[in-house]
């Protein structure tokens, strides 16, 4: 796997589980790979791979039972509220840029309205 | 963490073209550290002291607390830009020449890894591509428990798939109490297995720091990075 945007890959690894969280793909109580085969999945330092594994619990995604793994929360609340972080980022950024293209908020509330009509 | 690796103001002269010139960093144990330029920049030499095969014009270098001599070599495998079999054996007389050399060579793993790269013993060493050789020096380097892994442009002129087994031979064979030390400027396909980097130019640390870290500050890859130091 290439890593392409300019972020740190410990950052870009955090956002690739979490999206599989959001969409399903890996369910409250699933086990993430182990760092050992994720490192080899991805050809990444496997320090790299213990680093998101331990920010993304510091977020409560994830919770590491000794000797057992690592494994996604069962908290229905904090997958929920990952969703709408995820949400709102995308929205914000979107924002951002059609505010730096020169749009009003009016504007892209109508271009929005335009495109949901024509389906 | 302990340092396994420590380098003073070294200088390498040959004849009056100066190969490094005092070079100061340091290596904590159980990282995988890139040493990042272009040819000419000095990596060969570098490591050629660290695996005890050059010595120092001035300076000092300390390998888990010994000056490079018999007893660093003990505990640094090396892989040189170079095959370094002969042509008369086959890979079973590598092995078993690894074997004699080296107290800490493990014969499994070098099957096991053999295997892995889908090298069979039976074949003759002049008759492998440059592809089979990297990867038939590589096993054998990585077959020893050593404190030190010195591999020099491992993937250097191998095709795409080779390349990709070369990583993952090299990314399953790390450990926490082992320390790699690896040169390339193919920074682009390495740049994710490394914790730190140090940039060489002209014989000199350029730059060095963790990989994350610089991607962070610098908000670019490492490959881009290395683009802006050495680029035109």
């Amino acid at each position: 796997m290439l890593f392409n945007e300019n972020l740190p890959i410990y950052i870009q690894i955090m956002n690739l589980i979490k999206k599989q969280i959001v969409k399903g793909e890996l369910r409250g109580g699933d086990k993430l790979p182990s760092v050992r085969d994720l490192s080899t999945e991805l050809k990444v330092n496997p320090n790299t791979i213990q680093r998101s594994y331990h920010e993304l619990e510091r977020e409560g995604l994830v919770y590491t039972q000794r000797g057992m793994g690592t494994f996604v929360t069962e908290d229905e609340e904090i997958i929920k509220d990952l969703k709408q972080k995820m949400a709102s980022n995308l929205v914000n950024s979107f924002i951002e840029d059609m505010k730096s293209l020169g749009f009003s908020l009016e504007d892209i509330f109508s271009i929005i309205n335009k495109k949901i009509k024509e389906g | 963490m302990a340092n396994i690796i420590e380098i003073k103001g070294l200088t390498k002269t040959y004849h009056n073209k100066k190969a490094l010139n005092n070079v100061t960093l340091t290596i904590e144990k159980g990282k995988v550290v890139g040493i990042l330029g272009p040819n000419g920049s000095g990596k060969t030499t570098l490591i050629k002291i660290l695996a005890g095969i050059l010595r120092p014009t001035g300076g000092e270098v300390f390998i888990d607390g010994n000056r490079p001599g018999v007893t660093t070599k003990s505990i640094i495998s090396y892989l040189p830009d170079r095959n370094f079999l002969y042509d008369w054996m086959n890979i079973q007389d590598a092995i078993n020449f690894f074997k004699d050399f080296y107290a800490d060579f493990d014969e499994n793993r070098a099957y096991e890894l053999l295997d892995f790269m889908k090298l069979d013993k039976n074949m003759k060493v002049d008759s492998l591509s440059k592809g089979m050789m990297e990867k038939l020096n590589l096993s054998l380097v990585l077959s020893r428990n050593a404190k030190v892994y010195i591999l020099d442009e491992p993937i250097a002129g191998v095709d795409p798939v080779a390349r990709d087994q070369i990583l993952d031979a090299i990314i399953n064979n790390y450990n926490e109490e082992s320390t790699m030390i690896i040169t390339t400027h193919l920074v682009r396909d390495m740049e994710n297995i490394f914790d730190e980097v140090i940039f060489l130019k002209e014989g000199e640390v350029y730059l060095l720091g963790n990989a994350e870290a610089l991607r962070e500050e610098r908000n670019m890859k490492i490959d881009d990075l290395y683009k802006e130091i050495f680029g035109a």
